[in-house]
């Protein structure tokens, strides 16, 4: 009655080795290996552009359960580079679920392993860091597979956002014609679920840089009366300001904030001339703007679960994360820079304020997706913001 | 913002006894409250009726009030001890609804009584169903539309508003009979009328129809800062239309999106928010529309929970603890999460495995209760399992819920029309109808339609099924392979097999079952192919930080591997997966103690008690202790109880894997109850070092011929008695002993099965019944002693000095169950000399078994002469009552006899004497099952107790009595209808009534013999001579007690009409003249004395040792 079962390996750099079943496309991929600890949400981590160059591992062990729509979707298609999973499961019970897990999987040319034992994984990961590591369906030799991972190409000084970022300007919601960032390229989910717009006396132009953006960040700003233009990492500062936004946001994205240098000379050509947010990528990459350094977490932070304090309301937020690299607060020179949120779990930077300008940031995602919306009302904060500017 | 400073003294309420609905999840949270609150230097005082447990220990509050938990009796206490403040959210509903008392009466505002945790308005905006509804409009949240009618015209104009289908319930109805489901205006309009005629007060409820909607529960936390947190998800396994209490369920919830879970979150934060409940944790339940996902609010909770336990233990994270410091003040990052240490207690778990609760019902002691599962509760207990996947939790917790199943096994093979049936109504069976009706071919989208089971819960059962036939399918290839050399293909493929099979959950047992082979043999080969559980920890953060706290679960994982030394190999060289990746084992001086399972009638709180006690003591010895237990709702499974939790299914398979990888020095069973105990020979046999009384002297006891023996040779006297294979031994044993005879099947606790029978005709009809209960054991028959006075006694013992405990009376005669038996400590009414023969029988009884640790045993005095009725070498129902009597812990004191710490040594040698009274009294759940008849007999069906202490025996029993929730009357009419044999003896009882001013009515026969007394009894009809008879004078509130004693071992309907007709209306009502004469001495205290309150410490402290 068991259908024949394909076997896959997942070899870490340090020789830890899982023999599994493949349960998506069959193939070979390197990156690097996390674990996210949030119990739903597995679309939404799919398609965020911010796992490109990453193979997660989900530490809930069913996952698969509620299939996937085209309604939670945080971009045109996936990027994680392979997804490890304990138990994939065999039907998908939703009443907005349009697809199993697998079919999508293999649809997107994903990589997937699941019976491994993931808690082991993750404490793997946890003791002895992030690590390189290699999925595959087709090396039956985990030997061979291991000598590949330790070829493979480091994700420290990588530039991933060029790979994820759009090839051209796009508005939020897209117009007719225009797919988020790849219009034409395949049925974009963009359209869908759009946010409807409560209240907006004077529409806000903001652009986005798409670092690697969750859709969800236009959403919440379109939600919130925004006019959202997206534009390609590389634009310029000059034609940024040329289409004089009220704001722009640094989007998340992926990788080593250090290696995407154009980004961060933008960002210091755009400082003073708009008001800025920053989320988690876009974040480090403004700690760098500012002058300061950024470090590589031991296993990163991916999760739902994080507590973190706002320390000007004294609140404390339940929020998304995820991120491997941080911004070392004290290696920003001057003084106008501020910490505005703290991680209660292990004290690292979650939000800065620049004491002069209008730019805020946060190392955590207020668009959630997935995830607690206990940080929604920094959009809110933000736009207050830019408003308090142009009034 | 820090801890308050202006609290220093804090009265908490607690739940009472165990009932249905409250058990002891309340003495778990309550603990936990009072051992924070002392923590932070507040003063704590307790008000619990409930003995058995652990927040009523003398150390666990300050000063602690084991009374009745009445509004009069705590204002009572209030004055006594002028709290500052009133944590009214751990004692369950019976706190809340006390509380609310207190505040109506205007108590909390006279002695400036501060509530805290949630205020009054809060708790009645979540009570009060048109406030909930109007809050939760406040906030855009729905509810199910509803309304109530008293006609029909009402009726069809609130139908018109909620639309079909809807539900109708007739409100307070004999039976709960009369409801249903209505699809149209036709059926609406009939099942209304039939309602409305059988609702004592004419009213029917009329609400939206969500049967068969997916139900979900959060468990949400708020802080004084207004931080709110959800602790923990549920998603319920039975859909709506089930008691969540009554459901399978499962953490967290599994289909939902994220999208949808948040949305759900956002609810909850808004709802804790709108109630109002300041600080603490809450419980709300949502139902979902399988096809739409609308949300709708079903309740909440302000208060914690049976759910909070639940999710307290499914996480991690203590909600009860937590609750108790953010009412005084601290905020949630205040806190930290004891688990971690590093982190705060101010997150959301994250769990990295499936937690399956199954919940466990007595029906069997009910005959002729309904056995649907609706919306009131009728489960008795649960059970909690983990594991890496639904499927393996579900197996674990199923094996664990011990009702002869080893895992997920089906029930009785039914034609597959009637398996429909029984499939389209829930009851607890039909988790195994599940089973059958995959074997029978039914496909998912039918059993879909069927029972609105969620597809992907079907779709696991259905991978079971076919993995349950792959492994059957393997059977040869099995056998081949253990008799293969290890590393030969044949091998390997069979340890896959295994492997495979372990992880999806399958017992040894079941395995056994499949491959026609026993559990030792799986067990020899999972030793030799090193298949064992991996032991993974309960951690609240899915292995994120490192846990300090030893809270264990077992699951079967694939090995990591390594790869890098040319050849791949298991990870670091062991042979267990993953096993550098598991806590080390300790290697201090350790104990097992083995917990009691699932609550049943029979084996409940007081256990756990004892077990808790036995961990307390060998801790304060600098003995590591390792719990083993299933139940979620208990102390002993509170990670800080122990030294190491093992949340395992108490089964010898799941034993024995924890002792192979913990080798303790020894395993305590006489705790546990039945459930450890019955374990014994199996341990000893593996080479287990059992502690305490040997397994031989366990043998003896629970053995009826070697136990014969042993009484003859210490010259003492047993009621006569024989065992029968057949129908016909039994026959011919009973005319030997002499009717009347009590009849029982082996092996079993609570007195299941147990009858009384009086002729040949009731002997075929029980013995029969015993056959089957246990089948291949015999049924034991034994002469029952009418009208013999019952004892109770308590031996602790060393194996060389035992020390009686106390010798408990009980008040109802001989044949009643000790477990429903009112007690009293001291006897009231036996003289020194019985006395003096009870002691000297106790003593050589635990003298000759060389009892170490506990051992009960049950007499019964007829006619002056002492008669042995058994002797049970373990804990009782009853040590937390006399220790709490005495002040003295004997479970204590008995675990350190197990260590080798001698009675002489802890100076404990002489019994202690109490010179007051308490009073032991049962708790039923007739109220729950309408229609059954509430007497007592020799099956146990009380779920709970409470004590009553007072000067003397009066105001004891009366305590006990208003404590019990039996509220005798000081004033009015008392019906009084007894069998023939009773007549004599209720004459003084009628006089002692008529004298203190009340009026007697009485049916025919009772009536004549009280006139003839010189009584004035009123005539009544009986139920069948016309109107107005008994019931309307019941209906109709005329009378305020009902003494009426059945008539026989099978009592007429009439009479079972009666009763279950005062206990729906609450009327009290004693169906023993023993009961009835200690009623009236407790009337008379009542209208003799004012009740007054002491707390135990004080009681404590007039005990001379």
């Amino acid at each position: 009655m068991r259908t024949a079962t394909r076997v896959a390996w997942l070899v870490l750099e340090d020789g830890t080795a899982f023999r599994g079943r493949a349960v998506g496309a069959d193939g070979e991929v390197f990156g690097e290996a996390v674990f996210n600890t949030a119990m739903t949400g597995y679309q939404e981590i799919l398609t965020d552009p911010s796992y490109k160059g990453q193979i997660v591992c989900m530490t809930y062990p069913h996952i698969g359960n509620y299939g996937v729509n085209d309604e939670d979707v945080e971009s045109r298609r996936p990027w994680v580079e392979g997804f490890i999973l304990r138990e994939l499961s065999p039907v998908a019970s939703n009443f907005r679920s349009q697809e199993s897990l697998d079919a999508y999987f293999t649809r997107h040319h994903v990589v997937a392993i699941d019976e491994v034992d993931t808690r082991a994984l993750t404490l793997i990961l946890r003791r002895r860091g992030t690590m390189k590591a290699g999925l595959s369906t087709t090396e039956p030799d985990p030997q061979r597979l291991l000598q590949r991972v330790r070829d493979s190409a480091d994700i420290e000084g990588a530039d991933l956002v060029k790979t994820v970022t759009c090839e051209a300007p796009y508005d939020w919601p897209p117009k007719q014609g225009q797919g988020a960032g790849d219009a034409g390229r395949e049925k974009s989910s963009a359209t869908v679920f759009a946010y409807p717009t409560p209240h907006a006396p004077r529409p806000i132009d903001i652009v986005v840089m798409d670092f690697g953006v969750k859709f969800n960040i236009l959403r919440q700003l379109a939600a919130r009366g925004c006019r959202v233009t997206v534009v390609p990492a590389t634009t310029a500062a000059a034609d940024i300001l040329a289409q004089k936004p009220d704001g722009v946001v640094l989007s998340n994205g992926p990788g080593d904030p250090a290696a995407v240098t154009y980004a961060i000379a933008t960002i210091q050509n755009l400082m003073g001339h708009v008001p800025m947010l920053g989320i988690c990528l876009g974040h480090q990459l403004l700690g760098l703007a500012y002058g300061g350094e950024t470090f590589k977490l031991k296993f990163g932070h991916h999760g739902g679960n994080h507590p973190v304090q706002d320390l000007e309301t004294q609140k404390v937020e339940i929020t998304t994360q995820n991120h491997n690299f941080a911004v070392r607060m004290e290696s920003i020179p001057g003084r106008h820079v501020e910490v505005t949120h703290k991680n209660l779990n292990d004290g690292t930077v979650e939000g800065m304020r620049h004491q002069e300008l209008p730019i805020v940031s946060l190392q955590y995602h207020p668009e959630a997706a997935p995830g607690p919306h206990d940080a929604r009302y920094f959009f809110q904060r933000f736009l207050d913001l830019v408003e308090g500017v142009h009034a | 913002m820090p801890k308050r400073t202006d609290i220093k003294k804090i009265l908490i309420i607690g739940s009472g006894p165990i009932v249905i609905s409250q058990a002891c999840e309340f003495d778990y949270s309550g603990t936990q409250a009072c051992k924070a609150l002392r923590e932070e230097g507040v003063s704590v005082v307790l008000v619990n009726s409930n003995p058995a447990t652990i927040m009523t220990d003398p150390e666990t509050a300050d000063r602690t009030y084991i009374e009745p938990i009445t509004a009069e009796i705590v204002e009572k206490i209030i004055d006594a001890e002028h709290p500052d403040a009133l944590l009214p959210t751990l004692g369950g509903q019976t706190a809340l609804n006390v509380t609310v008392q207190l505040a109506e009466r205007g108590v909390l505002e006279r002695y400036k009584v501060e509530l805290i945790g949630a205020n009054i308005q809060a708790i009645k905006r979540a009570e009060d169903r048109a406030q909930f509804k109007a809050t939760m409009d406040t906030i855009g949240l729905e509810v199910p539309r509803a309304g109530y009618a008293h006609a029909l015209e009402d009726a069809r104009a609130i139908a018109d508003t909620i639309g079909f289908p809807c539900v109708i319930r007739p409100s307070f109805t004999l039976g709960g009979t009369g409801g249903g489901v209505a699809y149209n205006p036709e059926e609406f309009d009939r099942i209304v009328k039939l309602g409305l005629e059988l609702s004592m007060i004419t009213e029917v409820s009329i609400e939206e129809s969500v049967i068969g909607w997916k139900e979900f529960e959060l468990e949400v936390m708020r802080d004084r800062a207004d931080n709110v947190v959800v602790v923990c998800s549920i998603e319920n396994f039975d859909p709506m239309g089930v008691h969540t209490g009554d459901s399978i369920t499962v953490a967290p919830a599994q289909t939902l999106t994220d999208r949808e879970y948040q949305e759900m979150r956002d609810a909850a934060i808004k709802i804790i928010r709108a109630i109002g409940v300041e600080t603490g944790g809450s419980n709300i339940q949502f139902a979902v529309h399988p096809d739409s996902g609308r949300l709708l609010v079903i309740e909440m909770n302000p208060r914690v929970s049976r759910s909070s336990a639940l999710a307290s233990k499914a996480t991690g994270f203590p909600i009860a603890k937590i609750a108790a410091k953010l009412a005084i003040g601290y905020t949630l990052h205040e806190l930290s999460n004891d688990i971690t240490k590093q982190t705060p207690a101010c997150f959301e778990p994250a769990i990295d495995y499936v937690v399956v609760k199954i919940p466990r019902f007595a029906f069997e002691k009910f005959p002729g209760a309904d056995p649907t599962l609706t919306i009131q509760m009728k489960s008795v207990g649960e059970t909690m399992a983990i594991g890496r996947t639904f499927t393996e939790a579900l197996q674990k917790g199923l094996r664990g819920l011990e009702i002869k199943k080893d895992g997920w096994e089906a029930a009785s093979a039914l034609p597959v029309d009637v398996l429909r049936q029984k499939l389209a109504v829930p009851t607890a069976e039909r988790m195994f109808y599940l089973k059958e009706a995959f074997t029978a071919g039914l496909s998912i989208d039918e059993l879909f339609q069927l029972t609105k089971i969620d597809r992907w819960f079907l779709r696991q059962l259905y991978t079971l099924t076919v993995e349950e036939s792959t492994v059957q399918a393997a059977a040869e290839q099995m056998r081949a392979a253990a008799d293969a050399p290890m590393g030969s293909p044949v091998q390997v493929s069979a340890v896959e097999v295994l492997r495979r099979a372990k992880r999806y959950g399958f017992s040894d047992r079941q395995l056994g079952k499949l491959w026609s082979l026993d559990e030792a043999t799986i067990r020899d080969w999972r030793a030799r192919w090193q298949l064992q559980p991996t032991y993974y920890l309960v951690d609240t953060c899915a292995a994120e930080f490192e846990a300090r706290t030893p809270y264990y679960y077992s699951t079967y994982e694939q090995p990591v591997l390594r790869c890098d030394d040319g050849s791949w190999k298991l990870e670091a060289g062991t042979s267990t997966p993953a096993s550098s990746l598991q806590p080390p084992a300790s290697q201090n001086r350790k104990v097992m103690i083995l917990g009691g399972g699932p609550n049943r009638i029979g084996q409940g709180i007081e256990f756990d008690y004892c077990c808790v006690h036995a961990a307390f003591a060998l801790r304060e010895l600098g003995i590591e202790v390792i719990m083993v237990n299933s139940n979620p709702e208990t102390v002993s499974t509170d990670y800080d109880t122990s030294d190491k939790l093992y949340f395992e299914p108490v089964t010898l398979e799941d034993v024995l894997n924890i002792v192979q990888r913990e080798q303790p020095e020894g395993v305590i069973v006489q705790f546990g109850g039945q459930t450890p105990l019955n374990l014994t020979m199996g341990l000893a046999k593996a080479g287990v070092p059992i502690l305490g009384t040997s397994a031989t002297t366990i043998d003896v006891a629970e053995d009826r011929e070697k136990f014969k023996r042993l009484l003859d040779e210490l010259g003492l006297r047993q009621p006569p008695s024989g065992t029968a294979m057949t129908m016909g031994e039994a026959q011919l044993t009973a005319r030997t002993i002499g009717y009347p005879c009590l009849v029982r099947p082996s092996y079993v606790l609570g007195g299941r099965a147990m009858e009384i029978v009086y002729d040949d005709d009731q002997l075929t009809r029980f013995a029969q019944y015993a056959l089957d209960v246990s089948p291949g054991f015999p049924v034991l028959i034994d002469k029952f002693l009418e009208d013999a006075i019952e004892v109770d006694v308590d031996v602790v013992g060393d194996g060389e000095t035992f020390v009686i405990g106390g010798v408990l009376e009980h008040i109802e005669e001989a044949g009643i169950h000790s477990g429903d038996s009112a007690m009293v400590l001291p006897p009231h009414t036996l003289t020194d000399e019985i006395l003096a023969d009870i002691r000297t029988a106790a003593h050589k009884l635990a003298q000759a078994l060389k009892i170490v640790g506990l051992m009960n045993v049950q007499l019964a005095i007829k006619d002056d002469v002492v008669h042995i009725l058994e002797v049970n070498p373990r804990a009782s129902r009853t040590v937390p009552f006399i220790s709490k009597a005495i002040g003295t812990p004997l479970a204590k004191i008995a675990t350190r006899a197990m260590v080798g710490v001698s009675l002489r040594q802890q100076g404990y040698t002489e019994e202690i004497i109490p010179p007051f009274l308490a009073v032991k009294e049962s708790v039923f759940p007739f109220s729950r099952f309408a229609g059954v008849d509430i007497i007592l007999g020799p099956e146990m069906r009380s779920t709970g107790e409470v004590m009553g202490l007072d000067e003397d025996f009066g105001r004891a029993f009366i305590k006990s009595q208003i404590a019990a929730g039996q509220l005798l009357p000081r004033a009015g009419t008392v019906f009084i209808s007894v069998k023939n044999r009773d007549k004599r003896a209720i004459i003084l009882v009628a006089q002692r009534l008529e004298e203190m001013g009340f009026q007697l009515v009485a049916t025919h026969g009772t009536v004549n013999a009280l006139q003839r007394y010189g009584l004035h009894a009123t005539l009544v009809n009986k139920i069948h001579e016309g109107r107005p008879n008994v019931l309307d004078l019941l209906k109709s509130g005329q009378i305020q007690l009902v003494i009426n004693t059945p008539s026989g071992r099978l009592p007429r309907a009439d009479e079972i009409h009666i009763r279950s007709a005062a206990a729906t209306l609450g009327i009290p009502c004693v169906t023993t003249v023993a009961g009835a004469q200690a009623s009236v001495s407790g009337i008379g205290a009542l209208l003799k004395h004012q009740l007054t309150v002491k707390p135990i410490q004080a009681y404590h402290q007039l005990l001379h040792r």
